[in-house]
């Protein structure tokens, strides 16, 4: 699979000029150049980057929220509503084989692009809310006892923090807080303070979605089996942006959503071991995840059909499908190599703009920067980019006990995706200098 | 577009706020926030003789949920409540576009009017009103 994405990345040319190492300004310029005509060929791919009536032309710098829709997954959406619609893993007529197959060959694809030993450790769900979810209920609940304790990073979205604390309280086992660096890293060292023989689950963010860290999953998820604990991996923000292998990483769960990943709402992804969601009861009850079932109780359906009561978002998965398909045409390792110039080129110039603080690691991070600006509301930051046809986000972003952390209760920030580019940043620069203006700092 | 909403009284109210601070007891105090994006105002007032006789905001938040408290102090000070009571209606008329600010009734409160081409940033203006009318739901029936 891996294979597959390095000798598509060799024949895109995203790959040939970012991955060169070349320092010299004119190559530089060159690098600089390229990437705006690529992001552009990229973004004809969207149709909301094209012209419409119904649409205002805008710089879109809100990827870690969501993603905007590549047509192919908008068409492969509407295709199987119009040509394939029906329920799966039910109807005896041909229409229902071909949308349960559909639906599978979705689940394959996942696994595939994970790298999973095997498409049945692909739990579909609505999204990595419901994934982690999944975990703490299924697992969590019925695992987690009194004293045991649960490790989570200080840079943990909600989703990956609430769950957690609820098992906690439930069953009376504690929450560990990891707790971040000075320049919102996390420390392996303070980890191994943290395990101990009572650590039951290490629960990390592969990407923070404040601070950009890229956390290093596979020691982590190393750490925690050497104690004897599961790790779960919350991919929500990496997956899109570069190579995840759940073999690699050696994580238990991991969790991310189509939303995200250029693909639709509504449909996430849980990996997990086989042998775990064997041996966990159900989340969710009701049609379709049931062997058996008299007055008397019920059979479990094998795993992953043991986790999807009820009509799963069908439609969805297959848009899922075809997002993967998008982002494995473009490459992985290119993508990620695209993104870290674009990284690099963004860090380089927010530096420009007097007052501006900007949070998390320099200069080896994602491309989400959050920051302030002197002290103006990021909401007015936002209202004021908003009026320049740049969309960033304002807010906590989800992350309370971070924002704790950082002496800050809410945040700008901006993310980039595959489409953006040095022109994009450019224009964010100019628009930070006339929020300055506006605000009287200029 | 941009200029009707960060008007120089706006900006003004925000860095040189009027009416921040609190009241000694006895009074009514009443907090409100927008979670979404963090907005917190806390309004307290004295009613005698069925007017405001003095109120002060606290809070925290963005240029506009700031700057709207601080008008909203200058502006209901003395004031009996029915007058308040028909003034953050016509503060609500006015933000959700439904009537044009009469200046001769709103003063520098017009100037909030700018909010109605930002639909986001309309709950950030109202905001000081909102929590300013629950306050006065503890007044009735007490001391009016
Ligand atoms: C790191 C991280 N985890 C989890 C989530 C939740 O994802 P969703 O809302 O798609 O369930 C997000 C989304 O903002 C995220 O950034």
């Amino acid at each position: 699979m891996g294979q597959t994405g390095l000798s598509i990345q060799k024949r895109h040319p995203i790959g040939y000029y970012f991955l060169s190492q070349t320092k010299s300004l004119g190559v530089t310029i060159m690098k600089a150049l390229q990437s705006v005509i690529e992001a552009y060929q990229i973004r004809r791919q969207f149709p909301y980057f094209q012209p419409h009536p119904e649409m205002r032309s805008l710089i879109y710098l809100d990827n870690a929220a969501t993603t905007q829709k590549p047509y192919a997954v908008i068409e492969a959406v509407s295709h199987f509503w119009a040509y394939h619609n029906a329920n799966v893993h039910r109807g005896a007529y041909g229409v229902g084989a071909k949308a349960s197959e559909m639906y599978e060959s979705a689940r394959a694809r996942v696994a595939q692009f994970l790298n999973a030993s095997n498409p049945n450790e692909i739990v579909f769900t609505r999204g990595t809310t419901e994934s982690i979810n999944l975990v703490a209920y299924s697992w969590g609940m019925s695992q987690i006892r009194e004293g045991d304790e649960i490790i989570v990073s200080e840079m943990e979205h909600h989703a990956n923090l609430i769950p957690w604390l609820q098992v906690a309280q439930a069953k009376g086992a504690r929450l560990v807080v990891w707790r971040i660096t000075d320049d919102g890293r996390l420390n392996l060292d303070d980890l191994r303070n943290l395990l101990s023989e009572r650590t039951r689950l290490v629960a990390i963010t592969h990407i923070s979605n404040v601070l950009g860290t890229v956390n290093p999953v596979q020691a982590i998820c190393e750490m925690a089996h050497f104690a004897g604990a599961l790790c779960l991996v919350d991919a929500a923000q990496s997956i899109a942006h570069m190579p995840v292998d759940v073999q690699a990483i050696g994580c238990d769960f991991l969790a991310f959503s189509g939303h995200k990943t250029y693909g639709p709402t509504g449909i996430g992804v849980l990996y997990a071991r086989y042998e775990l969601l064997q041996s966990i009861p159900p989340f969710l009850t009701g049609g379709g995840m049931i062997r058996s079932v008299d007055w008397d109780g019920a059979q479990w359906a094998d795993p992953p059909a043991k986790f999807e009561a009820g009509t799963p978002p069908i439609g969805e998965a297959i848009g899922l499908h075809a997002a993967l398909d998008f982002i494995d045409t473009i490459g992985r390792e290119a993508i990620e190599a695209y993104e870290h110039e674009l990284t690099q080129y963004t860090l380089q110039r927010l530096q420009e703009v007097p007052g501006l603080r900007l949070y998390g690691p320099q200069p080896d991070r994602a491309g989400i920067f959050a920051f302030t600006l002197e002290d103006i509301h990021p909401h007015d930051i936002a209202t004021v980019l908003d009026n320049f046809d740049i969309a960033i986000r304002s807010g906590h972003h989800c992350a309370h006990p971070l924002g704790d952390r950082l002496g800050v209760p809410s945040t700008a920030r901006a993310s980039i995706g595959i489409y953006n580019d040095t022109e994009h940043i450019d224009a964010l620069i100019e628009a930070l200098h006339k929020v300055r203006k506006v605000f009287g700092y200029a | 577009m941009l200029e009707t909403l960060y008007q120089e009284i706006i900006l003004d109210h925000y860095r040189h706020p009027r009416g921040r601070g609190h009241l000694e007891p006895p009074k009514i105090e009443h907090e409100g926030a927008n979670p979404l994006c963090g907005d917190e105002i806390t309004i307290e007032l004295r009613v005698e003789d069925g007017r405001v006789s003095a109120v002060r905001f606290s809070g925290q938040g963005c240029s506009i949920s700031q700057a709207s408290a601080s008008m909203l102090t200058e502006a209901v000070e003395g004031k009996t409540l029915e007058e308040v009571r028909q003034l953050i209606a016509q503060v609500y008329a006015m933000l959700k576009g439904e009537s044009e600010p009469d200046p001769e009734v709103m003063g520098e409160i017009a100037a909030l009017a700018g909010v109605r081409n930002f639909p986001v940033r309309v709950k950030c203006a109202s905001l000081a009103w909102h929590v300013l009318e629950d306050a006065l739901r503890q007044v009735n029936g007490s001391s009016q």
